[in-house]
Order: structure tokens, then sequence, then C-alpha cells
């Protein structure tokens, strides 16, 4: 059996080569030595499973950001891709990220918070047309969410 | 590769079965659908959907209850279904045959019914390292209702119970042992004959997780002389919904109910109930009819193609499986058992299970990643998860080749 380019060619929209190099070597993989918000976040469906770090300075920027943890490509990849975004940010910034990558991943292109170049991390775009995928990618992005709302329960994409 | 092997006439006509289970005939993503995932769920056959829907659009009533027609007829038909499970599985009797909704809830009524009026402080129950979730919580919650202990035997790398460690395990204190007759993310096939006459020479009856065993291998209670065997409908091609807790009759008539309703009951007042005989005692309020119909038409089928033939097509499908696999680079697969059925869980170079899952489902092969509902498994081989690809009697050769295939394509896409 031959698979057809036209389904190799969707297969490699999803698994660009950012989003590919951003698995394989993930940027700010660790732990931080100082940090100030923290989540966990989990996808129980796959068993991805992430620590978000972030040392947020007295004016609200955040300063560094890192994170630990197992998961797929795509999920190893969108937390990759977030800690290089946030760091230097202010934590209203971070969540317009936020807010843009959620919405980018539900296919509202739209956004309902404050307009933001995604940049790179349209990388992710690929996503959205697998459904079963989407709460891989935004797993990091609710872990941001919970941690610089420091919540205590993990963030879940359930 | 596939034309050059011999097949007997049995595994021939097993293999044209295939045409029964409608679902199969169809495109995925642009390609013919392979489905490798019957160990969570398997397809049902025509034969199935056909008498669900002959007693939706004719018979259907209440049962036990009605003097009117269809009400017999829908009494017929359910207790005819409990007729054929208890052939199935060769019981005694179908007094010895409750209906629930499937495996959970049939281990569930155990760990309730069973063990919990028994359990206290200083009483074991014993499992082991194999189990899925569905063999653990039930039992970690009745030990912390009763202030009992769960054990746990330990398997070894290839998957396999460690037997001398389990049988080390079983002292007078063990009140039950619950184990998988076949394990459903290693495919491990555990020797539960000898495990059974083991545990008994000790006095500690058996509660075997049969899930995984009914839609492969001719099940007989009798002659395992198990305690309880529990199963779901939907892994023996028949609907969700419906399973079957066999009991031996002197202990489920021991046995409390497990939940109050109707049809479970002889005389309602309010100073007291007197519950109902054998099995109605432990199938409280209206039954899933047409389910049930559904799980006797799927006995029925699995009987007449005959289970001593499947056995023998899967354990074909099985090896050659396993071959195709072991000749792929970067591969490791986990759950490799001397006695082992179709079911082969594996991990591909550095590729995460997930992503593995996704661009087979784009090349129209279905397997199931994640953890199995079996994560102390995962834990033991250090692994968050694992692709597993898992056979039933509908599969072929051709099939094993479109997995090669699609893994090799996921090598290129990850390279």
């Amino acid at each position: 059996m031959i698979v057809s380019d036209l389904h190799t060619d969707d297969l490699r929209d999803l698994y660009r080569d950012l989003i590919l190099d951003h698995a394989r070597n993930p940027r700010h993989f660790g732990k931080l030595a100082r940090t100030t918000h923290s989540a966990e976040g989990i996808n129980p469906l796959c068993g991805d499973k992430l620590k978000l770090y972030l040392d947020v300075d007295s004016d609200e920027i955040i300063k560094e950001a890192a994170f630990e943890g197992s998961g797929c490509a795509i999920s190893v990849a969108s937390a990759s891709l977030l800690t290089d975004t946030v760091i230097g940010l202010s934590s209203i910034d971070a969540m317009a990220f936020f807010d843009a990558v959620t919405s980018q991943l539900a296919g509202d292109e739209r956004g309902n918070g404050k307009r933001v170049d995604l940049g790179k991390l349209r990388a992710l775009a690929g996503v959205r047309d697998y459904p079963t995928r989407v709460k891989c990618a935004t797993l990091a992005w609710h872990a941001l969410k919970s941690a610089l709302r420091q919540d205590t329960a993990p963030a879940s994409t359930e | 590769m596939t034309q050059a092997r011999q097949l007997n006439a049995g595994q021939t006509a097993v293999a044209a079965c295939r045409s029964d289970f409608p679902a199969l005939d169809q495109d995925v993503n642009g390609h013919h659908l392979v489905y490798l995932d019957s160990a969570a769920s398997a397809q049902q056959p025509s034969a199935v959907i056909d008498a669900m829907t002959r007693y939706e659009s004719h018979d259907h009533a209440n049962v036990h209850r009605g003097v009117h027609t269809l009400s017999h007829r829908a009494t017929d038909a359910y207790e005819g279904a409990r007729e054929t499970l208890r052939g199935f599985i060769n019981a005694a009797s179908t007094r010895e045959i409750v209906f629930t909704s499937g495996t959970t809830e049939s281990i569930n009524l155990v760990a309730q019914s069973f063990c919990r009026p028994n359990l206290g402080p200083g009483d074991k129950v014993l499992i082991t390292h194999l189990e899925h979730h569905a063999n653990i919580v039930p039992w970690q919650l009745v030990c912390e209702q009763t202030g009992a202990e769960l054990l746990v035997a330990p398997i070894n790398d290839k998957g396999e119970i460690v037997l001398d460690a389990l049988y080390a395990l079983m002292n007078d204190e063990v009140r039950l042992l619950a184990i998988a007759h076949v394990s459903n993310a290693l495919g491990t096939i555990n020797p539960i004959k000898d495990i059974i006459a083991e545990a008994h020479a000790q006095d500690i009856p058996v509660l075997v997780d049969g899930a995984q065993g009914v839609p492969h291998m001719q099940v007989d209670v009798s002659d395992l002389d198990c305690d309880f065997y529990a199963f779901s409908g939907h892994k023996m091609f028949g609907p969700t919904g419906t399973g079957v807790l066999y009991g031996k009759e002197a202990l489920l008539d021991a046995m409390p109910p497990y939940k109050g309703g109707g049809d479970m009951i002889l005389e309602v007042s309010f100073s007291g109930t007197t519950f109902n005989e054998l099995p109605y005692k432990f199938e409280a309020g209206t039954p899933n009819i047409s389910g049930v119909i559904g799980l006797g038409a799927a006995a029925r089928y699995l009987e007449k193609i005959g289970m001593q033939q499947i056995e023998s097509w899967e354990c074909e499908l099985s090896e050659y499986m396993t071959q195709r696999l072991s000749g792929i680079e970067d591969i490791r697969l986990i759950g490799t058992a001397a006695h082992k059925a179709g079911v082969q869980s594996f991990l591909l170079g550095d590729i995460h299970p997930h992503d593995l899952g996704t661009i087979l489902d784009h090349q129209g092969v279905a397997i199931r990643t994640g953890h199995h509902c079996a994560m102390p498994v995962m834990e033991y081989f250090g692994v968050p998860g694992t692709a597993r690809a898992s056979l039933a009697l509908y599969n072929n050769f051709d099939d094993i080749d479109r997995l090669v295939e699609a893994l090799e394509k996921a090598k290129e896409i990850f390279a």
C-alpha cells in the first residue's frame, strides 16, 4: 500500500520541523533557581504530565520560565514554545498569549482578548485539525494560567 | 509474504468471518480501515446488531413482569441469552449467571457483596501487578472500607506473574485472589487453572477477570473451578453496557444483594423485604434487555465459528505480528510472555505513543495508545504508556502488513 502524498503532507502540517525540533530539544527544560509560581498540567487521556515553573518579579514580569515532564511531541513542543514566548513578558501579556493560542487551536483566530502576534506559535496551528490532540497542545498553556493565578489544583485538560 | 502461508480449513473459515462485521468495511482517512483495537472494544457482527434490532422492533417489553405476549417474548429472549451464556462458559446452572453492565460492575459486585461483609483488619485481598484498573480499584475501595490490606504479586520483565512469589503470598489471611485471565496491556495468558488449584489448596476463593479471556479462547468455568469469573459483552463482539458475573451457586446464595430495587425482590413491605432467588437477587431494576439479547447473539456467533478455531487462527496471526514487529528497527516490544494472546504493546524509537496513534490513524490503522487502564504495569516497565495493537478473529495478515507499513511511515516523519 502506498500512502498518498496528500496524506503525508497533512501529517507534515501537524508535525512541522519546528514542532519536531522543540519536541526533541525542548528549551528551558528543568527547574529554576527561583520559582515564584508553578503549576502541574495533566492530560488524563494520554498521560501527558508536566510541571511549569515561573520566576515572576515584583513588577509582574516573568523573568524566567522552565518546565519538566513527559508527553507527546505536541505537548512537549508546545511547552517549549511557551517558555520561549513568555520570558520577559508581563503576566498580563502572557495571558494574552494564552487567549491567542487557545483561540487559534479552537479555530477561532479572532481571540477574545488583547491581540498578539503569535509568531512561531503559529506552528501549532496544524493541531487544530486533530480534535483529539488539541488538548496536548493546550496543556502547558492551561498550566501557565493556573500558575499565574496561583491555583493549587493541577491544571487539567478535561 | 502472506500468500505463502498455508492455512487449514478451520483457519480459513475464521478468516472469512471478516465480512460479518459491517464496521470493518469502511475507509478511514482515505484508507481501508485496519482495526487493531479490539482489546479496548471489539466490533459487532451483523448477527448481534440484527438480534438487537429485531428485539427493539418487534419484541420489546419489560421482562419478568407482564402477562402479555410481548413481555413473554422479551422474557424468553432475555432468559434464552442467560442459558446461552451458561453454555458458553459451561456453568452448572443459569442461577450462576448474573447479568451486569460489564466486567467492572461484576468485580465491584464481588468486592462489595462477597468481600465487604467478611473483611476486617488483618485480612488480605491478593491481586497481581498485571491487573487493569477494574481489578485494582474495587479492591482498594473495599480494603479502605474494612481495614483489610491489598497484596500485589510481582511480575517479571516478560510481563509474566512470578508464580513462586504469588504462591508465597497465599496464606490463611487471604480472603480472595483476584487475577486476570489474560493481561489487557501485555497479552500474557496466565496459567489460571494451576493458580486456582494452588489457591484452593489454601482455601482461598478466586475471582478471574476474564474480560480479555472470553473473546479469544474456550473458557470452561467448571473445568477451571474458579469461584467467580467476570467478563464484558463488548470485548466479545457484543454491545457495551453488558457483562456477566459467573459465581458458584453456593457463594452467590450466601451473598447479600448488591443493589436494591425491583426484580430482585419476592415480597416488599415496610417491615422488610424478601429477596428474590438467584440470579435475580443481583439484578435490581429493569435490565439492559436488548444488550443482553445482543450478548447472547454474540456468544452464539462465537460458538458457531468455534472457539478452538478462533484461538488457532489468532495464534497464527499473533505469531506473524510478533515476527513482523520484531523486524522493525528501534522497536521495543513490551510484554513478551511465553504464553500470550494476540495483544502487543510496543514503543517505536523515541516517538511518543500518542503521536504514533495519530500517524497510524492517518493511514487508517486504529490502535490504542496510552496506559491501557493499567498504570502500574506501565510503571513497572518505566514507560508512561505504550502503543498497543490487539487482534480479534476478524483480523488477517494484510492488517499486520498495513500496521508495519504505517509504523515505517511514522519513522520517516520522525526521522
